[in-house]
C-alpha cells in the first residue's frame, strides 16, 4: 500500500520533536479526521534553519510530516511557501489515493507555521 | 521474523484436516451434486454429510441448513428475504447500531424502499438495553436482527433473552453469528432464533462458503433465483469442496469448543492483563465482564496515537492486528461501533483489536507484551496531543462519527 520511501520516513521519521522558543508554530487537521500535524520553525535571515514536527495520525501523516521538514530546511520563506502537499507526496514516490486528502497536510502545516512567524515578526 | 497472527475475527487459517478433506473434491470427485449419475451421487452424499455436521454444531435439523457463499450473503438473504416475504404483514425492522455492514447497509437499502428501521443504541461498553428493544416493537415489526457477538468489541449479546422477546411477540428473529459459532456454544433452539448465519472462513474452513439456518416453516423470498438447489431456497451450483470444508470445520469446532474456549481465553486474559498493567492511559472498548465477551477478542484504545500507525509499527515486528481507525477502512470516519459507543473521537481512531485463534501460542502473547509498550510510547512521543495538557474532546464530538 505504501511506497518504500513512505515506510522509510514512517519508521525513521526525521526531525521529530518541538523547538524551544520557535519562531513560528503551525497546526492543521482535526481529531475527527484522525490527523493533527504541528510544525515548529526556526528562522534566521529569512532562511528556515530548523524544522521539527509532532503528528497524530496514520502512516501517511507521519511520513509526509517527516518529509516536509527535510524539504523545508535551508529554504527561504518564499521558497518554503511554494512547497505544496502534492510536491511532498511526489517526494515520497506517491501516496495511496484515499490518503491524498486526509493525511497529506504537511505543507499546509508548514505554511501555517510561516504565517505565524510572519505575524510575530511583521 | 516470527509471524504472529492476531486478526482471527477477520479470517482464520484453513485447518489442516479441512484442507485434507477438501482436496479430493478438486481431484477426481468432480461431479455436480444435482446430477443423477455416479459422479453426482458421490458428491451429493458429501454435501449431505457436511449438512449434518453443521446442523449438529448449532442444534438444528439438517433440512434447516442452507449452504451459501459467505456471511454477507446470509445476512442479505435473511433480511431482504424476510422483508419481501412478510411485506403484507408489516414494514418495520429492528436491529442494532453496531451490526456488521452486511446488516446495516441492507437495512439502509430497505429504508429507501419504504421500510422503517429502528437501530437500537448501545451504552458506553457496547451493551444493549433490552427495554429499548421491547419499546421499539410495533404491530408492524416483522424482523429483529441482532448479531450474536460483535466483531469489534467481542461483546456477546443476550440472544436467548432477545429470542424470548421475539417469540412472545411472534416476530421473526435473525442473528448474524459469524463471530460466535465455534468460539462459544450456539444453540438455535435454546435461543429461539429463526435465521442464523455462519461463515466458513471464520472457523477454519475456506473463504467463499457459509451456511444459513432457516427454521422449518419460515417463509423467505430467495435472494438468488434459478436452479432448484437447496430446496429452492438458494439457486446456484454447490461449492462442493467448500461445503465439505465447512462441514469438517464445524465437526472440529463441536468436538473442540470447550478446549478452544479454555485455551484461547487464558491467552487473551494474559494479553489483556499484561497490556493494562504495562501501558498507562488506555481504554478497553467493550464490556469489562470478560464472561460476556468472546474468549478471543480484545479491543483497546491507546490515548494520543492513531490506530493505523500502531498497526504498521506492530507489523514491523510481524504482529498482525486490526484497527477501527478510519485509515484502515478507507473511509474518513472511524468505526461506527466506536461511534455508537460514544467513544471519544481520537480514542476511536486509535482502537486496536487483537483477535486470537487456535494457532495462537503463549510465545506470541509474550512477544506482543514485549513489543507493544515501547511502540506505544514511541508514537506518543511523536504526538502533538501527548503531554500538552489537552483534555479529551467532549462527547458532543461523537456525533461526528456516528453514522446511524
Amino acid at each position: 500500500m505504501y511506497t518504500d520511501k513512505v515506510m522509510d520516513h514512517f519508521t525513521n521519521p526525521r526531525n521529530v520533536g518541538e523547538i524551544d522558543k520557535a519562531d513560528g508554530v503551525g497546526e492543521v487537521g482535526n481529531a475527527s479526521c484522525g490527523d493533527i500535524m504541528k510544525i515548529f520553525l526556526k528562522v534566521e535571515d529569512n532562511i528556515i534553519t530548523d524544522v521539527k514536527f509532532k503528528t497524530f495520525g496514520c502512516g501517511a501523516a507521519i511520513a509526509t510530516s517527516s518529509m516536509v521538514t527535510e524539504m523545508a530546511i535551508g529554504k527561504t520563506i518564499d521558497e518554503a511557501l511554494e512547497l505544496s502537499n502534492q510536491a511532498v507526496a511526489e517526494a515520497l514516490d506517491g501516496l495511496p489515493a484515499q490518503k491524498m486528502h486526509c493525511s497529506n497536510l504537511a505543507a499546509d502545516a508548514l505554511h501555517e507555521a510561516i504565517k505565524d512567524y510572519r505575524d510575530k515578526h511583521s | 521474523m516470527n509471524r504472529i497472527y492476531l486478526d482471527n475475527n477477520a479470517t482464520t487459517p484453513v485447518l489442516p484436516e479441512v484442507l485434507e478433506g477438501w482436496l479430493p473434491y478438486y481431484q477426481g470427485k468432480i461431479g455436480n451434486p444435482s446430477s443423477v449419475h455416479w459422479a453426482g451421487r458421490e458428491v451429493a452424499n458429501a454435501v449431505e454429510e457436511a449438512r449434518d455436521k453443521v446442523a449438529k454444531l448449532i442444534n438444528c435439523s439438517p433440512a434447516e441448513v442452507v449452504f451459501i457463499s459467505c456471511g454477507s450473503e446470509g445476512d442479505n438473504m435473511a433480511i431482504k428475504g424476510t422483508a419481501d416475504a412478510l411485506k403484507e404483514k408489516g414494514n418495520h425492522i429492528i436491529t442494532t447500531a453496531v451490526e456488521h455492514p452486511a446488516v446495516l447497509e441492507v437495512c439502509q437499502y430497505l429504508q429507501k424502499n419504504g421500510y422503517d428501521v429502528t437501530y437500537l443504541p448501545v451504552d458506553k461498553d457496547g451493551q444493549l438495553d433490552l427495554a429499548d428493544l421491547e419499546k421499539a416493537i410495533t404491530p408492524q415489526t416483522i424482523l429483529i436482527s441482532v448479531m450474536w457477538a460483535n466483531n469489534e468489541t467481542g461483546n456477546i449479546f443476550p440472544i436467548a433473552e432477545i429470542g424470548k422477546i421475539a417469540k412472545k411477540n411472534k416476530i421473526r428473529f435473525h442473528s448474524d453469528a459469524v463471530q460466535s459459532v465455534g468460539k462459544i456454544p450456539v444453540d438455535v433452539q435454546e435461543a429461539n432464533v429463526d435465521l442464523l448465519v455462519i461463515s466458513g472462513h471464520k472457523i477454519g474452513a475456506p473463504k467463499g462458503v457459509g451456511a444459513i439456518y432457516i427454521r422449518r416453516g419460515t417463509r423467505m423470498t430467495p435472494l438468488l433465483q434459478g436452479g432448484h438447489q437447496e430446496r429452492n431456497r438458494r439457486a446456484g451450483t454447490h461449492n462442493v469442496a467448500g461445503i465439505v470444508g465447512l462441514g469438517k470445520a464445524c465437526e472440529i469446532a463441536a468436538a473442540e469448543q470447550k478446549e478452544y474456549y479454555r485455551r484461547v481465553r487464558s491467552l487473551r486474559d494474559k494479553l489483556e492483563d499484561g497490556i493494562i498493567s504495562q501501558v498507562p492511559e488506555i481504554k478497553l472498548n467493550g464490556t469489562p465482564d470478560r464472561d460476556q465477551r468472546l474468549p478471543n477478542s480484545l479491543n483497546l484504545s491507546f490515548a494520543y496515537i492513531e490506530g493505523e500507525s500502531l498497526l504498521l509499527n506492530l507489523d514491523m515486528f510481524g504482529i498482525a492486528a486490526s484497527s477501527g481507525s478510519a485509515c484502515t477502512s478507507g473511509s474518513l470516519e472511524p468505526s461506527h461501533v466506536m461511534g455508537a459507543m460514544c467513544v471519544e473521537v481520537t480514542l476511536a481512531h486509535s482502537s486496536t483489536r487483537f483477535s486470537l485463534g487456535r494457532e495462537t501460542t503463549e510465545e506470541d502473547i509474550d512477544k506482543v507484551l514485549e513489543v507493544l509498550p515501547a511502540t506505544v510510547q514511541r508514537l506518543r512521543e511523536m504526538s502533538p496531543l501527548y503531554n500538552c495538557g489537552r483534555t479529551a474532546e467532549g462527547c458532543q464530538t461523537c456525533e461526528t462519527i456516528r453514522r446511524i
